[in-house]
């Protein structure tokens, strides 16, 4: 659904050089590089950035263990800058979980991709804040709490810019008192930033076509929550992997671990959405996870401090959509340039967004405007990053054949060739289904009992939304949308059991009497309802601007 | 005629604040601040108010550290047409800022004063009760009405269990409750032209003001976490249970 704007009044227009839609590592990272080049090059570059969280990091979630590699690239001097990368990774551990055991990986045996010397762990919500100080300096105009709600396209049918949506709608769809028009961001080029499954790089995609000839995307959504634990506790740099329990092996999933700087540690729960059983509820998952004796020990006494969920994009190389068009880019996660195996995106979503900067660059100093950036996906693939997804392409298609046909699969890429001096498979596993289209009828799947929360450790949902700080203006339409509204009832009640009321980290749907309430002040942002659905019959548009989450350094 | 607006930076609204676990405050490390929620109905008061020909100029102000500029500009965003700050990292308690608020009444010489009925950290509701003695002006607090004419404010109060009116001589103190009016959203060319309005530095020594605490807070705890609920089978368990375990009745 597109909210109408313009039959309010006419918007206001402002022109810069290039729009960025989105304040993460990737949008930043644009935005400071095309302003690097033009203060080397003494050209004038406007630039702004839109932000729908309340300000920048407050909608951004990862691990996040960070490879610094695209981060030294692009502002060399960090550390002197003060980039907050303070806790360099001590220790790597890869555990396989069964319900009461764990197995460590030998390090002999450790694949390269889960070797993080020389990397750190960090909260991207602290890295993002200290990017858009950078990027504020460099004179880069970022305007969080406005949300881009609709692309702009120029009578030749090109990307002529975004625009902001309307403030003050009522909940009928009328305007309030307080009704604030939306406005347009004209741009010769605009940048989409947003991260995995971005609502308008979605429909970018569809509207040019830009997976036409790739895998379908994949997508996995990731649960997280911040905890401070007692000092003794504390392993500052340790960092563990999980595999295996509490997901059946034919779930692609896992657990991570990170132990902080202040005694913090961050944990998280990652589970493919190309799962089968709809009982099966990544939420719950995580928190039984935590009961693990390898897990528990690390948390038990501690505090839970912060909680957040966001949609990856896990399809890598074959997946990765064409990342330009008329008039703009994608870049980050909105395009999908996650690195599968090694779990790090951020350094690909800077180096990506660096880029299609240059290419930006280029263009606007050679008089061009929206046209393609072809120089941007011709850069990529020369680039260190496309190397490193080409080596990585067949990661998640390996685990259709479950956790251990995967384990053996992603064992002889990763560890096998590499010690036989092959850098990257010689074959290529392609993926043919999308992740809505797995779900299995409740009639065929065992129902999955999961543990009631012990307050302690486990915690259910409403709790757990509590610590996220979202709130949306209550007085404002849904911006969980249905195509069909019967669908909900009809379709994934009668077969699937309401998955939507397990998925959703955020307790968003309940089925009450049979029918679907949509609890959309609860929302997260993190679009796994639009990926899911078994009839792709949910829509996530965007709410009020300034809504969502406020994380603090997730 | 001049308004001055007093503006705090608070930790936002929709966060849920967190104490150190060592008791000594509350976690202020990446947490999102915000315009005291209070102090935004006073700002869009004197908007309000320039908005219908009363008042010529605002200035908005604020005390406290260099990123309360943000806040700054958050006001003047809205509408107001400079600002103050005056700068410092050391605690301040409502005191010290009725203090400094004073000497910038002395400065620049207001018609009207507007704050925040209280500010949503400390919920203390003193500093615009503080500055009126300290000024020596009439002042009319919890104002859900402003009307200004003839040198006169006429005011609504909030009071419990009604309303009352008070008509106060100019130069005066008003303080804003929360019906007072709904805040517009700002926009982003306002975002714009704020970046560019004249903001002013001062320190606490430039005003001649020693802003010492003066009150010593011993131990910040968390309000004792809520038990779980029963379930009860009847009237008579639920009037025994009030009667004899929760003692209400």
């Amino acid at each position: 659904m597109q909210i109408a704007a313009d039959d309010r009044g006419t918007r206001e227009a402002m022109e810069y050089d290039v729009v960025v839609v989105g304040a993460g590592p990737a949008g930043l990272a644009t935005a400071i590089r095309l302003k690097q080049l033009a203060a080397e090059r003494g050209r004038d570059v406007s630039v702004c950035v839109l932000e729908k969280g309340s300000e920048p990091g407050a909608h951004i979630l990862s691990g996040a263990v960070m490879d610094p590699k695209a981060l030294a690239e692009l502002i060399p001097d960090c550390k002197e800058k003060g980039a907050p990368l303070n806790q360099p990774v001590t220790k790597d551990e890869a555990l396989f979980l069964s319900e009461t055991g764990s197995t460590a990986t030998p390090a002999f045996l450790m694949p390269d991709n889960f070797h993080n010397d020389g990397n750190y762990v960090i909260s991207l919500g602290s890295v993002t804040k200290w990017l858009a100080e950078q990027a504020e300096a460099l004179g880069v105009e970022i305007f969080p709490g406005f949300a881009a709600a609709e692309v702009l396209y120029d009578g030749q049918g090109r990307v002529k810019g975004v625009a902001t949506g309307n403030m003050g709608v009522g909940k009928d769809g009328e305007p309030t008192e307080n009704f604030q028009l939306g406005m347009e961001l004209l741009g010769k080029y605009t940048v989409c930033a947003e991260g995995a499954r971005g609502h308008l790089g979605k429909q970018l995609i569809a509207t040019f076509n830009l997976d036409a000839g790739r895998d379908p995307q994949s997508y996995a959504i990731g649960i997280k929550e911040m905890w401070e634990v007692p000092p003794a506790q504390a392993q500052p740099g340790l960092v563990i992997h999980s595999a295996g329990w509490p997901l059946q092996a034919d779930t692609y999933g896992g657990g991570f671990l990170y132990h902080m700087e202040g005694n913090k540690v961050a944990l998280g729960f990652i589970v493919g959405l190309n799962y089968r059983n709809p009982w099966l509820s990544p939420f719950e998952e995580m928190q039984r996870w935590k009961t693990h004796p390898a897990i528990r020990k690390h948390i038990e006494g501690g505090k839970r401090i912060g909680y957040g969920a966001r949609a990856i994009t896990a399809g890598g190389l074959l997946s990765l959509p064409k990342t330009v068009f008329p008039g703009g880019a994608l870049v980050g996660c909105d395009a999908g340039y996650l690195n599968g195996p090694r779990i790090k995106g951020s350094h690909a979503a800077i180096k990506s967004g660096m880029l299609a900067a240059e290419a930006a660059f280029d263009a606007l100093a050679a008089g061009r405007a929206s046209d393609e950036l072809t120089s941007y996906p011709e850069a990529f693939e020369q680039s260190w990053l496309y190397r490193e997804l080409h080596q990585a392409r067949n990661w998640k298609q390996w685990f259709k054949w479950g956790l251990w046909g995967g384990t053996i699969g992603t064992g002889i890429e990763y560890w096998l060739l590499p010690r036989l001096g092959i850098k990257s498979p010689p074959w290529t596993l392609h993926r043919t289904a999308a992740d809505h289209t797995y779900l299995k009828p409740v009639a065929e799947c065992p129902k999955i009992d999961y543990p009631k929360p012990d307050g302690k450790l486990t915690f259910d949902r409403l709790s757990s939304v509590f610590i996220s700080n979202t709130n949306h203006e209550e007085n404002q339409p849904p911006h969980l949308t249905l195509n069909d509204a019967s669908a909900p009832t009809a379709v994934n009640l009668a077969r699937y059991a309401g998955p939507e009321s397990r998925y959703c980290p955020a307790g968003v749907y309940e089925f009450v009497d049979e029918r679907l309430v949509i609890n959309a002040q609860n929302c997260l942002h993190c679009k796994t309802c639009d990926i899911k659905d078994p009839t792709q019959n949910i829509v996530w548009v965007t709410p009020e601007g300034g809504g969502g989450p406020n994380y603090a350094a997730l | 005629m001049k308004v001055l607006v007093a503006v705090k930076r608070v930790v936002d609204s929709n966060v849920k604040v967190r104490v150190r676990s060592d008791g000594t405050g509350v976690d202020l490390a990446n947490v999102k601040m915000s315009m005291n929620p209070f102090d935004e109905i006073a700002v869009e008061e004197a908007v309000r108010l320039k908005e219908r020909g009363v008042v010529t100029e605002i200035v908005a102000v604020t005390c406290g550290v260099a990123q309360c500029q943000e806040t700054l500009r958050t006001a003047m965003a809205i509408g107001a047409d400079r600002a103050v700050l005056v700068e410092t990292a050391d605690e301040l308690q409502p005191l010290a800022v009725a203090k400094l608020l004073k000497a910038l009444v002395d400065k620049e010489q207001p018609q009207l004063v507007i704050l925040g009925k209280q500010a949503i950290d400390d919920d203390c509701n003193q500093t615009g009760q503080m500055l009126a003695a300290l000024a020596g002006l009439g002042q009319a607090t919890f104002a859900s009405k402003v009307e200004v004419a003839d040198g006169h404010a006429t005011v609504t109060r909030e009071i419990d269990g009604g309303l009352e009116t008070v008509k106060l001589a100019l130069p005066a103190v008003v303080t804003a409750d929360l019906r007072l009016n709904e805040p517009r959203y700002v926009t982003l060319p306002n975002i714009m032209k704020a970046k560019k309005k004249p903001l002013e530095t001062l320190k606490p020594a430039d005003l001649g003001v020693d802003v010492a605490p003066r009150l010593k807070a011993l131990k910040v705890a968390e309000p004792p976490m809520r038990g779980a609920g029963v379930k009860v089978p009847d009237v008579a368990t639920l009037v025994a249970k009030l009667k004899n375990e929760a003692k209400v009745i």
